[in-house]
């Protein structure tokens, strides 16, 4: 042997193009005439408990569809694109073989997916075990790469992240509370689940920054997702004096929590539900106890940015979305977007579009404007991942409708601010 | 003092938890039948709720009967046309497709009501509360779920232990084979009972309605907790179901005030505690 270094996709990939060569040979040349389709992979959690994230799906997807039309021009040449959906079922295994499906038997020329790391995590997995270029959005990065056991110095062959982080959340949820006066003691509500675990992280998680920034933690430890009952938490931030709550939890925990904490007496100035309180449909049927929750916020009509596809701003994108859908506007809404802004992006800079290597080239090359903010991969925290800006929103209750007001943007100045920040009650 | 709120929480709990397992412990009692869609109804009556009173604006005290006739309505045709053809001797026929409506019930919820998760608003209801001392306070709400389950198991043992139904039902309970014989028709007996078990079903999903927030997937959480009230209070014990529901919302609230990651677990451990000491259940009536 003289090439000991032949790894098994390296030959599978050698010997295959042969077989093309050969095959090519036989069928002579109009097959070149015609340019190959190229086919997005894309794969969301349509059904389950996941499925809000998934509203704007089908019309993010009508949306490309007829503003890429018969075709994308790449290099010279009018390239026909197709969309081929699939549902996680909000499951990650499904997610997972989903990812397998569209790899081998629709043989897509790049993968996506957004929302969690149960959806985003398995797909990435598949799409860089088959060499497969990937594009994912909506997940903590954190979860997402370290999740995925990447390693900072070498990073990823074909997989691109981008959203927020942890460190983002810590910040925004914290300046959020600097903004009221209170006695500074804090009570904490994580999970049992990735979220939960992450966040409270004795050394990454909120603890020691809270700690840093001058806060008392009340935290009673990591309950399980699905609790009927939260009176145990409610007398202990009684107890400890708790004007501030924060979170991560799922809808209908933190509807048993804050509804339970009014039959209990327990009135905070701040409640922080991440999560639970990040769609207006979820805030809606709370009515008025619903004004003065606060949440972080990744996408909003007010972001100053643009789509460099169909040059829609924020604004244009949210209000075309409820005057064809009928629905409120959610922060997925821009992050779909997004997500097929990089990557048709990325295949219009490919010297090749039907080659992965060529992509995923240019994929790293990434340096776009996109309606969720600048795109750089080169620029991220760890190789193959791009963080977008995060600020803090509170709920005020309009005319018996909740809107998100953006009411604290330190770190990101260039958002604007929409509202101020006060107290619940 | 903290204990003895977690104690009085626990019982409010225990009075939802028998609610959720009423119905299925009805099912279970007459006719040996595992229903695995017994969250997905309820779920559905919640849903059934939110649609008259948000959606037709039809007045609260007007739709919950309505919810409650249209379930038993549902439940009476869902045995006599589907699942009275599964019930036999093997127990495997009816688990199977009960799992498989519970799927199809979980998938035309999201066609129709969107995967948004939902509530009832019950406006003051909501957060009113009775206050017992400076640490004890009692919710309105969750008082009203617990006298609900002691109304709803009370009755039930009145219909079962005081009617010619309850005397048809017992009957078909103890042995299916000689009522017919008497003149009794078991398919329509069996209806009648699910028809019974799903108006339990409808009040169920009404205070779920109520209580939290809920979406088309939140059943099956549902099923587990009322399988193991159900073992607890003993197989066929309508009583033993409140009591067991009892027992399991104070181990988890009691758990949760000693730890509360435990609050889930304690409930486990002490169903499975129970199981081993009596397996058969505290009030087994078969």
């Amino acid at each position: 042997m003289s090439n000991t270094n032949l790894s098994r996709r390296g030959f599978l990939r050698t010997s295959g193009a042969a077989g093309l060569v050969t095959a090519a040979g036989g069928l002579a040349s109009p097959a070149i005439a015609s340019p190959k389709p190229i086919r997005i992979g894309f794969v969301s959690p349509q059904t389950g408990p996941l499925a809000i994230f998934a509203e704007s799906d089908r019309y993010t997807l009508e949306t490309y569809a007829k503003a890429i039309g018969d075709g994308l021009m790449i290099n010279g040449t009018k390239h026909p694109v197709e969309f081929v959906v699939k549902d996680s079922q909000s499951s990650s295994n499904r997610a997972s073989s989903a990812a397998q499906e569209l790899i081998f038997d629709d043989e897509v020329t790049i993968l996506t997916a957004t929302s969690t790391p149960d959806t985003t995590n398995p797909v990435a997995d598949q799409a860089e075990l088959n060499g497969v270029p990937c594009v994912t959005n909506d997940t903590p990065w954190q979860p997402h790469f370290f999740g995925r056991g990447g390693n900072p110095e070498k990073g990823f062959q074909y997989t691109y992240h981008f959203f927020w982080g942890l460190e983002d959340v810590i910040s925004t949820f914290i300046n959020q509370w600097d903004m009221l006066d209170t006695n500074k003691v804090v009570g904490a509500l994580w999970p049992n689940d990735p979220d939960g675990n992450g966040w409270s992280d004795p050394k990454l998680g909120f603890p020691p920054v809270v700690t840093e920034r001058g806060y008392q933690l009340v935290d009673t430890g990591r309950y399980q997702n699905m609790s009927d009952d939260f009176s145990a938490q409610i007398a202990a931030f009684k107890d400890a004096g708790v004007e501030i709550v924060t979170g991560v939890m799922i809808p209908p925990d933190f509807v048993t929590f804050w509804t339970q904490a009014a039959q209990q007496g327990f009135n905070p100035k701040v409640m922080q539900a991440a999560k639970a309180t990040e769609f207006p449909q979820a805030v809606a049927p709370l009515g008025d106890r619903g004004d003065g929750l606060s949440v972080e916020v990744w996408w909003s009509p007010e972001h100053p940015f643009s789509s460099t596809f169909t040059g829609q701003s924020s604004a244009d994108l949210a209000a075309d979305y409820e005057a064809q859908t009928g629905n409120a506007w959610t922060m997925p809404l821009g992050f779909k977007h997004s997500l097929f802004e990089v990557t048709l992006n990325a295949l219009q800079r490919s010297e090749d579009p039907t080659d992965p290597d060529s992509i995923a080239a240019a994929l790293a090359a990434t340096d776009v404007e996109t309606v969720v903010g600048h795109i750089n991969f080169a620029n991220g925290p760890v190789p193959n991942v791009a963080k977008t800006p995060l600020v803090g929103g509170q709920w005020h209750m309009e005319g018996g409708k909740p809107v998100l007001k953006i009411v604290e943007n330190g770190d990101h100045p260039e958002i604007p601010l929409t509202g101020e920040m006060k107290p619940i009650g | 003092m903290v204990w003895i709120n977690a104690v009085l929480q626990g019982v409010l709990l225990g009075g939802l938890y028998a609610l959720f397992a009423a119905g299925l412990s009805l099912m279970f009692g007459v006719m040996r039948f595992i229903n695995m869609a017994h969250g997905d109804f309820i779920i559905t009556a919640a849903y059934l709720l939110l649609a008259l009173v948000t959606g037709f604006a039809i007045h609260p005290a007007l739709a919950v009967p309505l919810v409650i006739v249209a379930l038993a309505a549902a439940g009476y045709l869902n045995q006599r046309i589907l699942l009275n053809r599964v019930l036999g001797k093997d127990i495997l026929p009816p688990v199977l497709v009960t799992f498989g409506l519970s799927i199809i019930i979980q998938n035309a919820l999201l066609e129709v009501f969107s995967a948004d998760s939902q509530k009832l608003q019950a406006g003051w209801l909501d957060t009113a509360s009775f206050k017992l001392s400076e640490d004890l306070a009692i919710g309105a709400l969750p008082l009203l779920m617990f006298l609900a389950a002691v109304a709803v198991i009370a009755g039930l043992q009145f219909v079962f232990y005081k009617t010619p139904l309850g005397r048809m039902l017992r009957a078909t309970s103890d042995d299916p084979e000689i009522v017919p014989l008497m003149g009794g028709s078991n398919a329509h007996i069996f209806a009648i009972a699910t028809a019974l078990a799903s108006v339990v079903v409808a009040i169920a999903g009404i205070f779920l309605a109520m209580k939290t927030n809920f979406d088309p997937a939140a059943g099956p959480a549902r099923l587990l907790f009322a399988f193991e009230v159900v073992i607890i209070g003993g197989l066929g014990s309508l009583w033993g179901t409140l009591i067991g529901g009892i027992i399991l919302g104070v181990a988890q609230t009691v758990g949760a005030q000693i730890d509360t990651g435990s609050q889930v677990l304690a409930g486990h451990l002490v169903f499975l505690a129970l199981l081993v000491v009596r397996p058969r259940g505290l009030f087994p009536k078969t």
